[in-house]
């Protein structure tokens, strides 16, 4: 029997269409991954020559044209970290709540919903207001890293609850059912299986958080100030490195090669946590983490 | 007596694994336990109706499931077999809206009792699904997490638990080497086989099945049969299942269920053998020789 080619049976008008069609799918992810590369060739180029060990751990002088980031960097950390601690709990505790405790329309599943949805809109500039007023003048906490974690963190709640509650909801209906016929309770079944079996959308939510944390300049601006010094507490002012590039990009006449290479290490930074993350994720699902 | 039906209009046996004689449809040779030639109930379901909102899923059951035999509930889609499954181990308690009347008594207690402790509950009823769901862990921590859960918690106890479990669905020689790699890379008959020891590791009395082939290849299929029917006399089985073949392979007993007035009813239940070659009940000879359901 003649065999029937690929052309044959599809009129010359489709397979046209089709080219077409793949010719624009190809060039789409050409050019984002082509924007990619051009920021990181550009980041690379502009920064690598001011890049160096002190660099690094020095801390800025002349208005950050020399020394280094050592202090920036040590702040950057702990507002971080700070915004973690706090919004990590907050956020999958109320993802969880909204997947499994409360029904999925209606009631307050609903007023939570819709005000995470408010809070996700609001620009960042008007948190930075909120946290000036609230933490830094109304609690006293002042300028300082304190203030903008915790202004951080109100900032990183609509990302972890909506991520871990559509990671939740994700996690096959039969893990439940299956649990639950093992005689595991409630609670048992969410710890030990829903969430690990969620934890790829949850580092997912946490890898955005971090990137938007580690981008946010304008609620810092006005919370945990720009202070380049190393600092002593919490309660000292911060400059993180998402600051400092601004600063030094907008303010600082000369500032071009430090901020090159600081939003160079910058994006080494998130590479690095990204695959951090992920590596954790596949490590706590496969449950190595937990047996042995 | 080892006749094997061949009227069902299930698949044709010629693909599955050829099995022992463990895998007659009459009263066969048992492992262990008591025999079923002298019925002893262990589930005693009285005037039993389930509704879920104001429709009624189940209407006025009554029937006695035996010690250490397998039970085939058999009938069409939606008359409500699965819903009978699920309120032995309570597991209709998820379903908001569900509600019951009548009685169901496993020995001497209540299963809808108010003091029922759901997790003993659960612990003496296993549960295997239609579509193989091991959770997305290691194969050793599958079977971990409800020994964990139910107090067994010295590594010697788990680990003893889970080699005899594996070998008693026959997969320890297939997976001994790699028990902390995914489930998941498993094949659906091995997952589901893993979903089994996860079920007898809590050392159930009594299984309850819910298609356990029906997503399975015939091969895979096959074996997965194969192991219910070496679990009949150590366990007491409860399995839905579509295929009539397989129904009479394995059973000792059935129950065909229908639908009536929106309703399932339990038409007619005796020994297997005489629900499939006898039927007492014109609905069920139409239903078992195809020419309904």
């Amino acid at each position: 029997m003649r065999e029937i080619s690929h052309v044959e049976i599809m009129s010359s008008g489709h397979a046209r269409g089709d080219r077409m069609v793949q010719w624009v799918v190809y060039f789409a992810a050409i050019l984002v991954s082509a924007a990619f590369v051009w920021i990181v060739w550009d980041l690379v180029r502009g920064g690598i020559g001011h890049l160096s060990w002190t660099f690094l751990v020095e801390s800025s002088r002349d208005a950050g044209r020399a020394g280094g980031i050592g202090a920036v960097l040590v702040s950057t950390v702990l507002v971080l970290l700070i915004a973690l601690a706090v919004a990590l709990p907050l956020g999958w505790a109320t993802g969880a709540l909204l997947a499994e405790y409360v029904p999925a329309a209606g009631g307050l599943g609903h007023t939570v919903r819709y005000s995470l949805q408010v809070l996700a809109a609001v620009p960042s500039i008007v948190f930075g207001l909120f946290g000036n007023i609230f933490f830094c003048v109304y609690l006293g906490l002042g300028f300082s890293i304190l203030s903008g974690g915790l202004t951080l963190a109100c900032m990183l709640l609509p990302i972890l609850v909506s991520t871990a509650e559509a990671g939740l909801r994700a996690v096959p209906g039969a893990h439940r059912l299956s649990a639950t016929a093992l005689g595991m309770s409630r609670t048992a079944t969410l710890w030990h299986v829903l969430l690990p079996a969620a934890a790829p959308a949850l580092v997912a939510g946490l890898l955005l958080g971090i990137g938007r944390a580690m981008a946010e300049t304008a609620a810092l601006l006005f919370t945990s100030g720009y202070v380049d010094r190393m600092p002593d507490s919490l309660l000292d002012s911060g400059r993180t490195l998402a600051v400092h590039i601004f600063d030094l990009s907008m303010n600082v006449p000369g500032g071009d090669a430090p901020a090159y290479a600081s939003a160079l290490v910058l994006i080494a930074a998130l590479l690095l946590i990204n695959v951090l993350a992920m590596r954790f994720a596949a490590g706590w699902q496969r449950g190595k983490m937990v047996t042995v | 007596m080892n006749v094997r039906g061949r009227r069902g209009p299930g698949k044709p046996e010629a693909d599955q694994v050829v099995a022992g004689e463990n895998n007659s449809y009459t009263l066969g040779p048992m492992q262990a336990g008591p025999a079923c030639c002298a019925p002893q109930p262990l589930i005693r379901v009285r005037n039993f109706s389930l509704f879920y909102g104001g429709r009624t899923a189940l209407d006025n059951i009554s029937l006695d499931i035996y010690r250490g035999c397998i039970t085939a509930l058999i009938g069409p889609s939606g008359c409500g077999k699965t819903s009978f499954l699920s309120s032995i181990n309570r597991l209709t308690d998820l379903i908001p809206g569900c509600s019951i009347t009548g009685r169901m008594h496993i020995d001497d207690s209540d299963i809808h009792g108010p003091a029922t402790d759901l997790q003993a509950l659960r612990r003496q009823i296993g549960m295997v699904f239609q579509k193989p769901s091991p959770f997305p862990f290691s194969i050793y921590r599958n079977i971990e997490l409800p020994l964990h859960e139910h107090g067994i918690k010295r590594r010697e106890d788990k680990d003893a638990i889970i080699q005899r479990v594996l070998q008693d669905v026959g997969l320890w020689n297939e997976v001994q080497d790699r028990l902390h790699s995914s489930a998941l890379s498993l094949s659906g008959g091995q997952q589901q086989r893993l979903c089994i020891a996860r079920a007898l590791a809590l050392d159930p009395q009594i299984l309850l099945m819910d298609e356990p082939c029906s997503a399975l290849d015939p091969i895979a299929s096959g074996v997965v049969e194969d192991l219910i029917s070496r679990l009949r006399g150590r366990y007491t089985i409860i399995i839905v299942t579509h295929n009539l073949a397989q129904a009479r392979r394995v059973a000792n007993y059935a129950a065909f269920f229908w639908v009536k007035d929106h309703a399932g009813r339990l038409v007619e239940f005796g020994h297997c053998r005489q629900v499939f070659e006898s039927p007492a009940h014109e609905l069920t000879a139409a239903y078992v020789n195809g020419a309904r359901g």
